[in-house]
């Protein structure tokens, strides 16, 4: 159970990788990744969302969708609740955990319209994980994704002081850098 | 068809949608956090133009950094005196008395004083024109290109282009500054509402050169700087500029300028 839980664990973090492998969520990873420090803020407010959001799809598929046979309303019906999720998540931070709040900043609504997560709950959905196992993917998905934005901001911010030729300069450079970081990811794939 | 199904998928995603809807209004109201009274205040009290002329993005930015205590309560360039006095009796504060500044156009070069090296068909847009050879259809490379970027950028309608330059209108400019990122000939400054009077030229070529390419244009002389009696004039690059903190607007170099360079505003 706890070692199928960490194989789980291991294959969405880093074997299929949310950015890399499955090309979700590239808006925030090319848009937030200039600076470490910001797309560590962005990696956690995504952390934070992804793995609360799969336990409540999770439970409403389960609970909601199933038995009056609906599941073909999953689409809209998640993004409906991720969307309210994100807005209450967001008031009872600004409440009771103020320093989180500002922390996380202008990420956490951004992340409404993160692909990600909507990708997440509907993988869980697709493949019959459940509660827990979701909540798991969900949890692994997003750290894969911290990751590989960490790792590409940081990339972008030694490009800095680089002399890149002018027609590389901008985005065409960091979507080169993102492939080989894919390239690099593919690397995993024997892992398991 | 079948009727039921739709039926129980509208109740259903009404539903939800219900819900989720009261949840949130009560979670509104749960966790509202109480944010400063004045804060509020300050937001009404400022044009809401968002045009960002302060530095702040927004108006709610500037409102933030005001209470905070970050900016003066004069910081909005747009809202002028009026605005300044209103925030400063909501904060509690005396108003110091802000300069009003107006933007300039340093180029008066209308169609006809200025000679033509081609005709431009294009994308009517200054930014565009540095693609064009010679930065623009104008012989003169320095001057005002006349397809209106600052105008679009003016959300107070107070910049126009007449006669092929652009013209301020004084009284409608509120210095908020978006036609002074906008110009790419960087012709435009902001300067005080007081100054009387300024150069309207920016040619850095040699007299000759700008002669021939234009009816106004500074040819760097040095008349103006010689005749200034508080030295307010320099003349650099073979370009005059007047400093409007020496200047006490005598008007002799308006007088004495043979090219007519110099404008009385």
């Amino acid at each position: 159970m706890i070692k199928n839980l960490i194989l789980l664990a291991l294959g969405s973090s880093l074997v299929n990788n949310v950015v890399l492998s499955q090309f979700l969520g590239i808006c925030p990873f090319l848009g937030v990744s200039k600076k470490i420090k910001t797309a560590l803020g962005m990696g956690t407010a995504v952390i934070f969302v992804i793995t609360l959001s799969s336990i409540v799809t999770g439970l409403i598929h389960e609970f909601l969708l199933k038995p009056f046979d609906l599941t073909f309303l999953k689409t809209i019906v998640f993004i409906l609740v991720i969307a309210a999720l994100v807005q209450f998540v967001e008031m009872f931070l600004k409440k009771y955990l103020k320093s989180l709040y500002s922390a996380l900043g202008v990420y956490l609504p951004l992340i409404t319209t993160n692909c990600a997560v909507l990708g997440v709950a509907i993988t869980n959905v697709n493949k019959e994980y459940s509660i827990l196992e979701g909540t798991v993917n969900g949890f692994a998905t997003s750290v894969g994704f911290t990751v590989s934005i960490v790792i590409l901001a940081g990339i972008r911010e030694k490009m800095e002081y680089n002399n890149i030729p002018k027609a590389f300069r901008g985005m065409p450079i960091v979507l080169v850098s993102a492939g080989l970081m894919a390239i690099a990811f593919c690397g995993f794939a024997g892992l398991l | 068809m079948d009727f039921n199904g739709v039926m129980l998928s509208v109740a259903i995603l009404g539903g939800v949608g219900v819900f989720v809807g009261i949840f949130l209004g009560i979670a509104t109201k749960v966790f509202k956090v109480d944010v400063d009274k004045r804060l509020e205040d300050v937001v009404n009290a400022l044009p809401g133009n968002n045009c960002g002329g302060c530095g702040y993005p927004g108006c709610e930015g500037l409102a933030n950094a005001i209470v905070k205590g970050e900016a003066p309560v004069n910081q909005c360039p747009v809202g002028g005196d009026k605005v300044a006095r209103v925030i400063a009796e909501i904060m509690g504060e005396e108003a110091k008395e802000s300069e009003r500044k107006v933007a300039f156009v340093a180029c008066k070069a209308t169609c006809d004083d200025v000679t033509k090296d081609y005709n431009y068909y294009g994308i009517e847009d200054c930014r565009m024109l540095s693609f064009v050879p010679n930065g623009g259809p104008k012989s003169c490379n320095y001057g005002c290109l006349g397809f209106g970027s600052c105008v679009k950028a003016c959300e107070f309608d107070a910049i126009h282009v007449i006669d092929g330059v652009a013209v301020v209108d004084r009284e409608k400019c509120k210095a908020c500054g978006k036609c002074v990122a906008a110009c790419p000939k960087n012709l435009i400054s902001l300067i005080p509402y007081d100054a009387k009077y300024q150069v309207a030229c920016s040619n850095k070529e040699k007299g000759p050169v700008t002669m021939a390419q234009c009816k106004t244009g500074c040819i760097g002389c040095s008349l103006c700087a010689r005749n200034c009696e508080v030295k307010a004039v320099t003349v650099q690059d073979f370009n005059a500029t007047i400093d409007p903190e020496l200047c006490v607007n005598c008007g002799t170099c308006f007088e004495k300028c043979p090219k007519k360079s110099i404008v009385k505003l």
